[in-house]
This record gives C-alpha cells, sequence and structure tokens, in this order.
C-alpha cells in the first residue's frame, strides 16, 4: 500500500503504520519514519524537480544533507510555506503538502526547459557577460526576465505563525555525528561523568550504519547497536542527545551553533512547541564525527531521475526498504557500491551490470558478484544515458576502446568514492592538508580545541574508527575532569572497503568533448564550464567557483566541490593542491530565519521602556512616539482634533495657564564623593566649583575634538553630590564616558556615578500657573520668587513623598520639574493633575515641548547639532569657562578648523510666508538662481508652526551665519523656492522675562 | 562570540557583557592645553592598527563596569591577555611568542 517499491521484509519501518500526503496535487501513502524522498520513490516517482538554469528533469541524488536535487516547498498553511526543504531529509507526516519547484506549468511540462534546448548560451560566466550592457536593461528587463525564469522556490508571503526557541548550554564535550564514531566517542566520555553533547542531524543515529547492514559491533546489527546506545547515553544525567539536530556553524573558541528541528516531522505539533530550538553551545572539548559524503561519477547525462549515489539506494532498501528500481546499473570508481549492487540483489531487484572504471577492484569482489550472477565490467565506463523523465538506458563503452552498447536499465547507481567532510574543521579555522596518497583534503593544522575522529578524519577503517573515537572520547574527557573509567570495549567488524575512488571526469566526458557531465547539479555547473573558467583566465579555484557559480548553491557543494577541483587542476596542469580548496563557511546546511530571529520578533524585537505614567497617558489618549526605546507621549488628541489643532491648543495652554508634562525619560547620573565638582569641571565646559548647593546649571559635555556631545541642567544638591541630567537615550554612553575618564584618565579623583534614569520620575509643570499648581501639594520647600528663584533646587516633600525639586525649565516659562522616587510617579503626577485641570491647564506631549523649546532657541543635542557642532557654532560661548586649565575638549577647541572663519553656525530662519513651515533637513542656498550644483550654505535642523508667535519658526545650521542676521535667503524645494529672513534663535519672549513670573 | 576574560572579575565571560573600547596604552596630555597641533593629532586621531599583536581597551560594561587593558592577535582574533588598567603595556615579542605556544 506504501507504494509498489516497497520491498516486503526490507527496511526498518513498520507497514501498518501508513501516513498520507500530497506532492503536485497529488495524494499519496508513505510509512511513518520514510523521508519524503524514500516515499515518492516507493511509489515510483523519480521526477521531482527541475534544475536551476536549464530546467532538467531531476530526481534524487542522495539520501540525506547533501541532496542537490530534490528540493521542495513544503506546507503546512499559508503561512508556513517553506521553500528549497530537501525532500531527503524532510520526513513525511499525515496531510503533508510538498510541492515541486522550478517549472512551469507543471512538473512533467516544462517552458523553461527550453532553456536546455539554447544551452550553448548559457556557458559559464553568460551572465556576466550577456547582461552587462546597457546597464538599465538590467533593471527593467534582464533581470525581471531571469528572476521569473530562475529562483529556487517561492517563499510564504504570511508572517510565520511558528514560534522558535533559544538555549544557550555549556559542556565538557560536544561530539557532532551521531555515527558509529561519534558513538564511540560520545559513550568513552561519558562513562566519566563529564558533560557531554551528541547531535546528529539525521533521525536516527548510526549515520552509515542505517545502511550498511554487513556491520556488526559486539556481535550485535550495527545499527541496532546504534540505537541502544544512544538511548543507554540519552538516559545518562550527564549526556545530552539530540537528534535531527545539525550543527551548523562553528565559531570562536569552541562556539557551536546547533538547529534543532523538533516539530518538522510532526502531523500535528500542538502549540507549546517550538518548530526549532536554536542551542548556542560553549564546550570545552569538540570531537568531530561528521563522516564522509560520496561523489558522483561525472559523465554525460549523468543528471536523469533515476541516477544516484550508491549510499543513497542502499539506504532505501536497507532503511526504508525501497527499491529504486528493477532494473539497477552501476556505475563506480571504488569497492563500496558493490555492497550496494548484492544488497539489491539479495532483495529481488535485478543488476544488469556493475560498470567499474578500475582493472581491479577489491579482492573477492568478483567472485562475490559472480556468485550472485552480476556481470561486472572492468575498465570500462558509462559514456551516456538516456531517458526523458528517468533513465532508461546507459552507453558502457571499454576504456581502452572498442564499440559501445546500451543497457537498459531504470536506476543507475553511481560511487565515485568519499569526501571526507572537513566542514566543521574548516569552520573551526582549522587548515586542510592534502593527503597526496589518498588523494584528499584531511583535517591538517588544528586552531580550536578539537579532533576529528573516523570517516572526517580519513580513517577509513571500521575498528580504527571504534578505537580512534574512543581515544579521542577518553582524552577529551580526562582533559576536562573527567573521573577514570574504564573505556568501552567495542569490537566493529563486517564493514565493506570504502577507500579508493577517482576525483573529476570520467572516460566519455574529458576535455576533448562536448558533454554535459554535470559536476554541481544544484547549480547546473558541467566539467566543460570548470575547463572554460580555465581558459578564461580564472587560474584559483576561488575564481573558478565564482566564475562558474560550482559549489555556490544551497548544498554548498558537497557532491561537486573536489569534482570541480580535479577539473580545473587538470585543465591548469597542475596538482589539487595547488589550486587549492574554497573555504567552507557557515551555515553547513541552511538555517531558518525563524531559528537566527528566534524570540526576537514582535513585541520581543527591542525592549520597550515605559515612564511610571504611561498608564495615565493611554488613558488620557496620547499618541506615542518611540523616542530610541523610550515609548513618548507625543501629544493629547481631544474629541476632533487632529495633531497639528492639538499641539496648537498645547503650545497656547502652557504659556497662557500651564501644562504637565512627563520628563521621566531624562537621562539622570549622581555623581558624588569630596571631588565631584573637580571632576565635572574636567567634564563639561562650565565651571562647577562655585556653583552653591541649592542652585542648577546648564551643562555642555564635549568630546575630546571639541563637539558637542550631550547636555543637560545639573543640580548640586550638596557639596559633595551632584543630580546630573542628560538627553533622553543620551545617559548610557554619557555614563560611560564619564566612567571611561574618571578610571581611566583621572582615577585619583575621589567620585562615584550612579545611573538613577530608572529611579526619578519626573513630572514637569510649566506656565504661568505652575507654582499655584503645586503649592498645596509641597511641604517644607519655600516656593517663592525670593527663596526659590530660577535655576535652583531643593529637596522636601511633594505629597507626602520625598522629592527633588527643582525650579527649571525647557519652555521658556516658570517652571518645576518634580523628581519624586519611580514608584510614586503617576501617583504624584495624578495630584498634580487634580490641581491643574481645574485650573484650565492640559497634559503636553513631547510634540509641544519641542515647539516651545523652539520659540526659546533651546537646541537639542541631536537634532540642532549632529556632531560636528561646537558650543560656538551653536551660540553657546558663554557656557565655557574661560579660566580652567583643562576640561575634556579644551584642545579640541583650538584646532584651526574649529576657530576658523565662515564655520556653521546656529540661527534662526522666518519664512517670508508667515504660513510656510520649512521642512527639517532642507539645504539653504544664496542664490536660487544658481546652476546645479547649487553651493549650499547650510540646512534647516528645526522647523515648526509656532502658534504663540501667529508664523512659523525655524533653526538652521548655516555658513557664516550670525553674520547673515537680516539677509533673504532661499530654500529650494522640488516644487518652489522658499524665501526666508536669518534671524536670532529666540522668537518668544526676547528678555527671557517670563521664567521669572 | 567570544570568551573574554575580566582580570576584576577573575572569570571569563561571553563576549556580550563587554564593550570594546579603542587602543590601549594612549594617555592623555596632562598639560592638554599647551600640546601642538601635532601631538593632538597623534593623541586623539592616530592609530596603529597592527597585524598580530594589538593592544586594546575594554570595559566589562554589562557586569562589573570596569575598563581593562587586552592583548590580542588580530590575525586569529585570540586573546592573549587581559589586565588591569594602569598595568605596563606587555612585550609584544613575548606575547607572539606566547600566543604561538598556545596555538601548539
Ligand atoms: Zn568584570
Amino acid at each position: 500500500m506504501s507504494g509498489a517499491n516497497r520491498i516486503a521484509g526490507a527496511g526498518r519501518l513498520t507497514p501498518a503504520r501508513t501516513v498520507r500526503f500530497t506532492f503536485d496535487g497529488d495524494i499519496y501513502t508513505g510509512l511513518e519514519g520514510d523521508t519524503l524522498a524514500s516515499a515518492l520513490i516507493a511509489n515510483g516517482v523519480h521526477l521531482m524537480g527541475r534544475s536551476f538554469k536549464y530546467h532538467r528533469p531531476r530526481g534524487v541524488l542522495g539520501a540525506g544533507a547533501e541532496e542537490p536535487n530534490a528540493l521542495m516547498g513544503i506546507e503546512r498553511d499559508k503561512a508556513r510555506r517553506q521553500p528549497n526543504v530537501r525532500a531527503t531529509v524532510q520526513e513525511v507526516f499525515e496531510g503533508m503538502k510538498a510541492v515541486s519547484q522550478n517549472r512551469w506549468p507543471s512538473l512533467g511540462f516544462d517552458v523553461g526547459a527550453v532553456n536546455d534546448l539554447f544551452s550553448p548560451f548559457f556557458a559559464a560566466g553568460f551572465y556576466y557577460k550577456t547582461f552587462m550592457w546597457p546597464k538599465a536593461a538590467w533593471q527593467k528587463l534582464y533581470e525581471p526576465v531571469i528572476r521569473s525564469a530562475a529562483g529556487l522556490g517561492v517563499s510564504p508571503d504570511e508572517a510565520d505563525t511558528d514560534h522558535y526557541a533559544s538555549r544557550y548550554v555549556h559542556c565538557d564535550v560536544l561530539v557532532i555525528g551521531g555515527g558509529v564514531s561519534g558513538l564511540s566517542a560520545a559513550l568513552a566520555a561519558a562513562r566519566t561523568g563529564v558533560s557531554v553533547i551528541i547531535c546528529d542531524e539525521q533521525a536516527h543515529p548510526g549515520g552509515a550504519l542505517a545502511y550498511e547492514t554487513g556491520v556488526a559491533v559486539n556481535g550485535e546489527p550495527g545499527f541496532d547497536w546504534a540505537v541502544e546506545t544512544a538511548c543507554a547515553l540519552a538516559a545518562m544525567d550527564n549526556v545530552r542527545v539530540l537528534t535531527r539536530t545539525t550543527a551548523f556553524g562553528y565559531y570562536a573558541q569552541n562556539f557551536v551553533g546547533l538547529a534543532e528541528r523538533v516539530t518538522d516531522h510532526l502531523a500535528d505539533p500542538g502549540p507549546e512547541l517550538p518548530r526549532e530550538r536554536l542551542w548556542q553551545v560553549r564546550a570545552k572539548k569538540v570531537i568531530l564525527a561528521t563522516g564522509a559524503i560520496e561523489r558522483h561519477m561525472v559523465f554525460a547525462n549523468n543528471d536523469r531521475p533515476g541516477i544516484m549515489l550508491s549510499s543513497a539506494a542502499r539506504k532505501y532498501l536497507n532503511h526504508y526498504g525501497v527499491a529504486v528500481g528493477t532494473k539497477i546499473g552501476i556505475y563506480t570508481a571504488n569497492d563500496s557500491a558493490y555492497e550496494t549492487a548484492f544488497d539489491l540483489k539479495r532483495a529481488g531487484a535485478s543488476v544488469e551490470a556493475i560498470v567499474d572504471c578500475r582493472d581491479n577492484p577489491g579482492e573477492g569482489l568478483l567472485s562475490k558478484a559472480a556468485d550472485l550472477g552480476i556481470e561486472v565490467l572492468t575498465d570500462h565506463s558509462v559514456i551516456n544515458t538516456s531517458g526523458a523523465r528517468r533513465i532508461s538506458a546507459m552507453t558502457v563503452k571499454r576504456n581502452r576502446g572498442g564499440g559501445s552498447r546500451s543497457v537498459a536499465v531504470d536506476a543507475l547507481i553511481m560511487s565515485a568514492g568519499w569526501t571526507p567532510s572537513v566542514h566543521m574543521f574548516s569552520q573551526s579555522r582549522g587548515k586542510v592538508a592534502w593527503d597526496a596518497e589518498t588523494e584528499r583534503f584531511l583535517p591538517g593544522e588544528y586552531a580550536q580545541d578539537c579532533t576529528s575522529v573516523g570517516a572526517c578524519n580519513g580513517t577509513d577503517e571500521l575498528q580504527a574508527s571504534i578505537d580512534e573515537a574512543v581515544a579521542a572520547g577518553s582524552e577529551a574527557a580526562k582533559a576536562t575532569g573527567g573521573k577514570r573509567a574504564a573505556k568501552p570495549k567495542l569490537k566493529g567488524t563486517g564493514a565493506g572497503n570504502w577507500s579508493g575512488g577517482m576525483a573529476g571526469s570520467t572516460a566519455g566526458a574529458g576535455p576533448d568533448t562536448t558533454v554535459k557531465a554535470f559536476v554541481d547539479f544544484q547549480n547546473d555547473v558541467t566539467a566543460k564550464d570548470i575547463r572554460l573558467a580555465v581558459r578564461e583566465g580564472m587560474h584559483s579555484i576561488e575564481h573558478v567557483k565564482r566564475f562558474t557559480t560550482n559549489g555556490m548553491a544551497s548544498d554548498q557543494g558537497k557532491t561537486s566541490n573536489i569534482h570541480g577541483l580535479a577539473i580545473a587542476a587538470e585543465a591548469l596542469g597542475r596538482d589539487m593542491p595547488e589550486v587549492g580548496l574554497t573555504t567552507f563557511r557557515p551555515p553547513y546546511t541552511p538555517v531558518t530565519f525563524g531559528s537566527i530571529v528566534n524570540h526576537g520578533r514582535g513585541k520581543l524585537f527591542d525592549p520597550a521602556r515605559k515612564t511610571p505614567m504611561h498608564g495615565w497617558e493611554e488613558d488620557h489618549g496620547a499618541v506615542f512616539e518611540d523616542v530610541g526605546q523610550w515609548k513618548r507621549a507625543w501629544f493629547y488628541p481631544r474629541a476632533g482634533e487632529d495633531m497639528h489643532a492639538a499641539v496648537n491648543r498645547e503650545c497656547r495652554t502652557v504659556r497662557e495657564v500651564a501644562g504637565l508634562f512627563d520628563a521621566s525619560t531624562l537621562g539622570k547620573i549622581e555623581v558624588v564623593g569630596p571631588d565631584a565638582a573637580k571632576f565635572l569641571d574636567l567634564m563639561y565646559t562650565n565651571g562647577w566649583q562655585k556653583l552653591k548647593p541649592g542652585r542648577c546649571k546648564y551643562g555642555i559635555m564635549l568630546r575630546e575634538d571639541g563637539f558637542i556631545y550631550d547636555d543637560g541642567v545639573v543640580a548640586r544638591i550638596a557639596e559633595d553630590r551632584f543630580h546630573v541630567t542628560t538627553t533622553t537615550g543620551g545617559a548610557p554612553r554619557v555614563l560611560h564616558h564619564m566612567e571611561d575618564y574618571l578610571q581611566t584618565e583621572f582615577p585619583e579623583l575621589d567620585v562615584w556615578l550612579t545611573s538613577t534614569s530608572e529611579q526619578w520620575a519626573v513630572v514637569a509643570v510649566q506656565g504661568p500657573k505652575a507654582r499655584e499648581i503645586i503649592a498645596p501639594l509641597v511641604e517644607d520647600i519655600d516656593l517663592s520668587n525670593e527663596a526659590m528663584p530660577h535655576m535652583s533646587a531643593r529637596e522636601g516633600r511633594i505629597c507626602g513623598v520625598p522629592t527633588r525639586l527643582f525650579r527649571v525649565s525647557f519652555t521658556g516659562e516658570a517652571g518645576f520639574e518634580v523628581n519624586v522616587p519611580a514608584d510614586y510617579g503617576r501617583a504624584v503626577w495624578e495630584a498634580i493633575w487634580a490641581r491643574a485641570e481645574p485650573l484650565g491647564a492640559c497634559a503636553y506631549g513631547t510634540e509641544t515641548m519641542h515647539v516651545l523649546r523652539a520659540e526659546k532657541g533651546f537646541i537639542i543635542v541631536g537634532q540642532d547639532t549632529d556632531g560636528t557642532v561646537t558650543p560656538q557654532d551653536a551660540g553657546l560661548s558663554w557656557a565655557i569657562a574661560k579660566a580652567k586649565p583643562d576640561f575634556v575638549g579644551i584642545r579640541g577647541l583650538m584646532r584651526p578648523d574649529l576657530v576658523a572663519e565662515g564655520r556653521k553656525q546656529l540661527v534662526g530662519l522666518k519664512t517670508k510666508n508667515p504660513k510656510t513651515v520649512l521642512e527639517e533637513g532642507a539645504q539653504i542656498v544664496a542664490d536660487p538662481n544658481q546652476p546645479v550644483p547649487m553651493k549650499m550654505l547650510g540646512h534647516v535642523t528645526s522647523s515648526y508652526w509656532s502658534e504663540n508667535c501667529g508664523h512659523s519658526i525655524a533653526m538652521a545650521l548655516i555658513a557664516d551665519g550670525r553674520a547673515k542676521t537680516g539677509e533673504t535667503l532661499y530654500v529650494p524645494m522640488p516644487d518652489r523656492t522658499i524665501e526666508v529672513e536669518v534671524t536670532g534663535t529666540v522668537f518668544f519672549d526676547e528678555k527671557g522675562e517670563r521664567v521669572n513670573g | 562570540m567570544l570568551q573574554i576574560y575580566c582580570p576584576y572579575c577573575k572569570e571569563e565571560r561571553p563576549e556580550l557583557e563587554f564593550r570594546h573600547a579603542g587602543e590601549a596604552h594612549i594617555a592623555r596630555p596632562a598639560d592638554m592645553k599647551s600640546i601642538s597641533d601635532e601631538e593632538f593629532e597623534g593623541y586623539f586621531f592616530i592609530r596603529s592598527n597592527p597585524k598580530g599583536i594589538a593592544f586594546e581597551r575594554w570595559r566589562h560594561v554589562h557586569g562589573c563596569g570596569r575598563f581593562f587593558n587586552a592583548a590580542r592577535d588580530t590575525v586569529s582574533d585570540k586573546f592573549i591577555t587581559t589586565y588591569e588598567a594602569g598595568e605596563p603595556k606587555p612585550d609584544a615579542a613575548e606575547l607572539a611568542a606566547k600566543s604561538g605556544e598556545a596555538d601548539k
């Protein structure tokens, strides 16, 4: 029922546990534990996709992570639709929907396949050369056409509804790979009590033991031993066994990223389960047991559906119980494919011929083949294949000449040998070394505290792999504090010979031919393309790779890199190690964005900081704006008001009556100690020694280069205690800046710095009735003008709670800033509001705050300054203490450019038409009729409609601006030119009398 | 992500807890006001940017808050040593030798 090609008695799946799924809309039945690939092959489906460039029909090549061809879209619903899933990795589940990719209108009939007929035009470098010119055509013509014709899969167009988990974990020993070597190493380490993590990308442990069924460990079938060992390890308190978990990245200091696929194989995962779990592992020792990946044979038309790796065919048979064909051809350059042929034959398939390009296969193989009645053609090659949507025949020819013959087959199994998986080793920055004897790259010089065991280390023999792994596990445990424990005694028997093989093109696909012998299936790169790249002058493998795109697809050349290198080396007449191997980079296999982004999406993308009064502001209809991470009340629209109307009303009300403003986001730093004033003298341009306790001062902080870094009001609470305020969002960097100087340049000063930004809630009460509003609530403080003038600070109580009450103003009105412990912020705010509202005052937001301060010409650091503005430029020369011997920025201010004439200075602008409001950032010129590009004098930094002035107001940085006061300048806009007059920066209450009211 | 040993906490902690703070062993001139333009340029703008052993300042900003110095190999990215602010600058050649040995 689960497919005609399912062999009774073969494999490990349970026939009764069927699973129904669809592929391109057709319903199929598979078995629980099947991959999509095994289930489709069981149902006789070999055509699984179209290739990227030529749209050639493709079937499955492998049975694991190396798969370049069988990429599918897997869909649960509209939001959960993943493209480019390897059918060899995806397990089937009830109700799964799979769709093929790269075909239009259907997989069987694909219009893009016409590319194959025109393939002479699509050779390597074709895109680079053909679409060079003209530039505009790229955007309008080439790119859209190429993109619609090519492209891999379709991404979902709705937000992912799955969630993803993340864990950080430390361990003594991390074992990557759960095959015989990895399990042996983990077992040896685990027995000593050290903490061990072992991970494997597959759903089951055992690696090659899943198909190499002749192997026994301690007399037990190899796969059974692997499952039992993994279970035994999982049952130990000090061991974590992770299956379906790919080690995708190896970073500095043994930091390894693992992606665990938690629910991709489940029909109905349930909402509590994350789809994937990202493990960020810090291991004291890493043991790499990543195995080896089989290479295909490079010959003409080696890409038809039904042509696959030997290890894949063997796994489909021995693990999934699926025969990949009934008439099998074998094409090999090493011994391991013989075992596949024997297994298939024993399972009832007809093995038409084993074509071996070598003269002498391994000992005993020929007689064993003869016993099974399999014809072996040594010193022969497969020089071509035929078949439309699946292979129907292979053409076989003796290497030393003679005629060719066609052999009818429905599957062709191939093996060019095994490539040690040095990906993780290479990612760890280890240097691979060429082993001349076995002609392969192996781990050479290590860069991190790791070791390689088994096939990935070039250890071919089973018992040698086990011994090496046990030794590595024991050593790693010993080095990380493991107890003495007996090493596991493991005896492996019955393994076939995996050594030998070839790299590069085979007979019939050599330099003298023009056949399509594919090297990289996913990117449609042929042996011919690589030779062309060499002829075009690409002599380094890195250049060949980029010119041909060999190994650059999502499979990262797991099957193709060595072939590509061998063909390039042959064309160059050089040895492979001289041409070099491309660097392996993370991720080993594609990792979902969900796994990387993890919890950091939506509301958790960035923290939202809210003041203690936030709830009240919400209740009173505030519209919020983001200021850094802060949510700040922007304005408070009443019924029928738009933003403009609301801000105009708030601005008027503050100046006519009073307003309440939540200033809690101001940065606050408590500067304490006997040398506090001395320290502030060094950090600010102003002088602080003479400031009396109970007084405030506006301070400017520079960087060493002389440019404004921050500003704010500083209150002296006591001789040795200052309450420093910084810009909203400026507090962390200002504290960092202060700490830097205090710790490293002025360590002799006796000062402590403490961030108090979130300890104080701040209610600014501004306007003519400010005093009247708060007076009844304040105890112990005389609020009269005489006792508490502008720029003074008092400690006392308000509403029964302690307060630091500042008489300060960022509006130009008489006003107070009420600092109370944050927990009391809302209660105090509400008490003040209860007084304010009946008097006709309003709550106002940041927009009104901006307008009111601009009416007074107060700057905002970061808006009216940009890191290239000095105090002189900003009109704040008065704030620089002349007599101080030193402060940060004192020398920078003396630099030639900073004292030169013609610097940009902060000035006011009035538009000739008072209703016109300039755009912030708009450029300013002297002559609007000059040719483009115009000479720009500066730009608008702040611009608002001022309801209180009855005209628009703006500030601008203009070259030599103060000397231009009274002059007319121009602001050219796309649709018109605006005439402006240069003014001073104070637009309202020029004499500044209102603050004393 | 690197692991960095804080010489004050005397513990190896993840890079996330630290903030890089520029080149180390550049002392702010005591007579700042009177130095020449060239001296100011050397102090404020010019940095060594070596290939190999670099001396850097780091701050354990999400830990003890202290600034300290580190010697790091810019080729391998490896920290060779970290030490308290104010301690003398170690000898680069000695550190390079030490770093080479650590690799073996
Ligand atoms: Zn620390």
